[in-house]
């Protein structure tokens, strides 16, 4: 059971990734930016939370054309598990592997705090371990997580399935309080609350850790 | 040759900073101001000196990198 981190100029949630990855049952290797092929017999990729390349240009963009990101998109496409958490959800949408953009918070504040979010679907192997209607709290930190797409991109969403989690509470100007989105094949997952900050009884929410442990058994069976 | 590229928001995509800074100016006493966009501009210096050739390079580097065009438009503009 393997496991990749992609580690940008400016990542600062990888470590805490990789931590809750082997929590879970994973060996990781960090991954730079640089290199243009992931370990082999990866199983699954993350894309973790921080501010590479200092959010220049649009928050995520630049890393969104590393030389690395070549070997996610193979990864991918050949059916792998990626999660793209917080900035890595802005990559993810920068790299078009799943659709729409996050744009400035409505309230124009960065907003650092635990939030209680619903899980939207259960079909899939990250939020197996809840039923549709859960609530889980995972912390949020983000200064642009307000998530647009067209209505027909919207449409598609919902239609299939594809909204993992919605904030509770109206937090930052999402449309359809969308927190986070699956791909088609419901193996990538990008979201902007943080579950590696909620997987350890003393970051004191641990809610984080079944998506984790979820993976891993999925990752097994698969 | 210099291009000078104008990014903005598609109509209809809300900027929450337009937003504030009309709020702002409202606040200030500019009563006449119904809406603010806010966009971006980049300048490139480019070794490129016929201009239609210029301008198919630059296109190409917004669609690639320098626009997201999921939510922003953009002009080129050569100088």
């Amino acid at each position: 059971m393997k496991a990749a981190v992609l580690v940008f100029p400016g990542s600062n949630c990888d470590r805490d990734l990789a931590v809750a990855l082997r929590a879970a049952g994973f060996s990781v290797e960090m991954v730079w930016h640089k290199e243009t092929a992931l370990p082999a017999g990866v199983d699954f990729v993350g894309v973790p939370g921080g501010f590479s390349f200092g959010d220049y240009l649009r928050c995520g963009a630049i890393a969104a054309r590393s030389p690395i990101i070549g070997a996610l998109k193979s990864h991918v496409e050949a059916g792998g598990y990626a999660l793209g958490i917080c900035n890595g959800f802005q990559v993810l949408l920068e790299t078009g592997l799943l659709p729409g953009a996050l744009m400035r918070n409505a309230g124009l504040k960065f907003i650092c705090k635990p939030v209680e979010l619903e899980v939207a679907t259960a079909a899939s192997d990250f939020t197996e371990s809840h039923a549709a209607g859960d609530i889980v709290t995972y912390p949020v930190a983000h200064h642009d997580g307000n998530y647009q797409a067209d209505e027909d991109t919207l449409a598609a969403l919902v239609d299939q399935d594809r909204v993992a989690f919605r904030y509770r509470e109206e937090l930052n100007g999402s449309v359809d309080r969308i927190a986070g989105i699956l791909s088609e094949n419901r193996r990538v997952l990008g979201l902007m609350p943080h579950p590696e900050r909620a997987a350890d009884e003393a970051l004191g929410m641990t809610d984080g850790a079944l998506m984790f442990r979820a993976l891993s058994r999925a990752v097994v069976d698969a | 040759m210099k291009a000078r590229v104008h990014i903005m928001l598609k109509t209809g995509v809300l900027d929450p900073q337009g937003e504030a800074v009309r709020h702002a100016l409202g606040s200030l006493g500019f009563d006449g101001v119904d809406g603010v966009r806010q966009g971006k501009v980049i300048e490139l210096d480019l070794t490129e000196s016929d201009p239609e050739a210029a301008k198919a390079e630059v296109t190409k580097m917004c669609e690639a990198l320098l626009a997201n065009t999921v939510i922003e438009r953009y002009d080129v503009e050569l100088v």
